[in-house]
């Protein structure tokens, strides 16, 4: 109480002594937690955004899991790997686009940017609801693997790193592309044929519903410029074993045009967003 | 501008297209006023406001709130200044949550409880944003305007929608923030309420002001002529006068005491907005 009386009694703003503003860190901090607290309370999220991959694997491979893709490796442990891929899309991109549509559309962004928030620490909050969704996602496809498909766990260092890296940039060219692709529905219910559409025929196409090797190749090319294609590649080359790079276009896992790919991808998603964000909907002011 | 001016504009400006929203506005609030603007839909009140409130770039004029250009002020600046915009709530977030979270953004915020009984949300702590009433939605806009102690406070027609019962309510909390020095800007076109909760009220009209003062004396109220009628013999009569008492004082001599029918009347506050907007027009 004393801090107010003494701002208000300033004679001027500039040598009234400012409470501290509480830290960016910790405002995120909280942010994050009621994120993925509205994110696992909504039934659209869960059932359409995160349980989505799982249903369709377990469906997908239920069909054709067991066929041989080639000696060793079942088309099941294909549909896997490309799943992982696909779900990490679908909790960063997809999920990112949508929440970050909606909250335009209802006005969540306007209010925020009226209060003393830093925007980082709003951003803070997504980085969270992303990572943990994320994370949760690849643990939940990756069991049903293990219990479905005979996915096994990566045995050595060498492809713990590549699981790692490839998560990471994945998900965070992703999530980038997801901010910046918010921006271009002009309401909510649009959506669909922005967001939902473009990435449904990109998992297509990447090697997450159909395996890749199966994919003609002018679409194989086309997929070849989007982070999923090389993600899936990427989660390809951890899970399955090493004669499943025949299958690959070039019969190799191809890692470092992988990361330079995303690479390519966080950067210019990066300059998208800041570009592009708006805290209000379109022709809002 | 003096410590005692919350808000400060000359000269006001802002067009949409080639159309003008507002036409050079003036206006000078001191702390803990309750400042009104009023005006029909489409007078500029809305624009003006979210000026000031820092959301919209003015195409000119000079402005201060708090001492400071909304157009360039920072987090610390926003920390002092509180905003009720009616919104969709948060679908899958509770009350609590909410009011709790950005208490969570201020440096020197209300206790989220007391917040949330003084809106009259009290023991809905636990009800999600998609379980809320229309009025306990707008409540919900209320709490998370003032959580954060704000020095100022802008609202923007802040009862559309409300039944009586409610808006009265409204007022008292609004008139609750008043005494505790918030001072308040509020948007409205709805004329009881201006008169109800403000100091002073400024009519707006095709974006520029028409007429400024306290709502007892707009418009040259208290001073224009009042109507004197009363029963006469031979029908009813009105009489425009600037001295009623005179007039009822002679009325009274041939009646020889009590006048029929008698009746002063000066022009209410909603006659002199009808003419000052429509005199606009």
């Amino acid at each position: 109480m004393t801090a107010t009386s003494v701002s208000r009694s300033g004679t001027s703003p500039a040598d009234a002594v400012l409470p501290r503003l509480p830290g960016i860190w910790r405002t995120g901090l909280v942010r994050g937690r009621l994120e993925v607290r509205a994110f696992f309370r909504e039934r659209q999220s869960v059932v359409f955004v995160f349980a989505l991959p799982a249903i369709l694997l377990v469906l997908l491979g239920s069909i054709y899991g067991h066929d041989t893709a080639v000696r060793g490796v079942t088309v099941g442990q294909l549909f896997t790997a490309g799943m992982i891929a696909g779900g990490i899309g679908a909790t960063s991109f997809q999920n990112l686009g949508l929440t970050i549509a909606a909250e335009r559309e209802r006005g969540t962004l306007k209010r925020l940017r009226g209060t003393p928030l830093a925007p980082s620490a709003y951003f803070v909050g997504k980085v969270i609801l992303v990572f943990v969704c994320t994370i949760a996602e690849v643990i939940v496809l990756v069991a049903v693997g293990m219990v479905f498909y005979h996915l096994h766990l990566p045995t050595s260092v060498a492809r713990w790193w590549t699981l790692a890296w490839v998560f990471i940039l994945g998900t965070i060219a992703c999530s980038l592309v997801g901010i910046a692709i918010s921006s271009l529905p002009s309401s909510a219910t649009n959506s669909f044929p922005v967001i939902t559409l473009p990435f449904l025929v990109l998992q297509f196409i990447s090697g997450v519903y159909v395996p890749f090797n199966n994919v003609p190749p002018w679409l194989q090319h086309i997929a070849a410029v989007f982070p999923l294609k090389w993600m899936s590649q990427g989660l390809r080359s951890v899970f399955l074993p090493a004669q499943a790079a025949a299958l690959q276009p070039g019969h190799a896992w191809q890692h470092g045009q992988t990361a330079l790919v995303l690479a390519v991808w966080i950067a210019g998603g990066l300059v998208l967003c800041l570009m592009t964000f708006r805290w209000r909907p379109r022709g809002d002011g | 501008m003096s410590s005692d001016t919350a808000i400060e504009v000359r000269g006001l400006r802002k067009s949409y297209g080639g159309t003008l929203a507002v036409d050079g506005i003036d206006l000078d609030i001191s702390r803990g006023e309750v400042f009104a603007l009023l005006g029909p839909n489409g007078a500029g009140k809305t624009t003006t406001v979210e000026i000031l409130e820092g959301y919209r770039h003015r195409d000119g004029g000079t402005v201060a709130v708090l001492g400071q250009d909304p157009a360039n002020a920072g987090r610390n600046w926003r920390a002092r200044i509180g905003i009720v915009l009616q919104l969709t709530s948060e679908p899958e977030l509770t009350v609590g949550e909410m009011v709790s979270m950005f208490a969570g953004f201020y440096p020197l915020p209300r206790d989220p409880g007391e917040v949330i009984e003084l809106v009259g949300l009290g023991g809905l702590d636990a009800r999600r944003g998609n379980q809320l009433s229309g009025g306990q939605r707008r409540r919900l806009d209320v709490a998370l305007g003032i959580v954060g102690r704000p020095e100022l406070l802008f609202l923007d027609e802040p009862t559309t929608g409300f039944d009586p019962e409610a808006r009265r309510q409204f007022w008292e909390l609004i008139a609750h923030l008043a005494s505790e020095g918030t001072t308040i800007l509020l948007t409205t076109h709805y004329l009881p309420e201006a008169e109800a909760l403000a100091d002073r009220v400024a009519v707006l009209a095709s974006g520029q002001v028409v007429a400024l003062g306290a709502p007892a004396t707009l418009g040259g109220r208290v001073t224009q002529d009042a109507q004197v009628s009363w029963e006469a013999p031979e029908g009813r009569r009105t009489l425009q006068t600037a001295t009623p008492t005179k007039v009822v004082a002679e009325l009274s001599g041939q009646f020889g005491g009590e006048i029929p029918g008698l009746a002063v009347t000066r022009p209410s506050l909603e006659d002199v907005y009808l003419e000052l907007i429509g005199a606009d027009r």
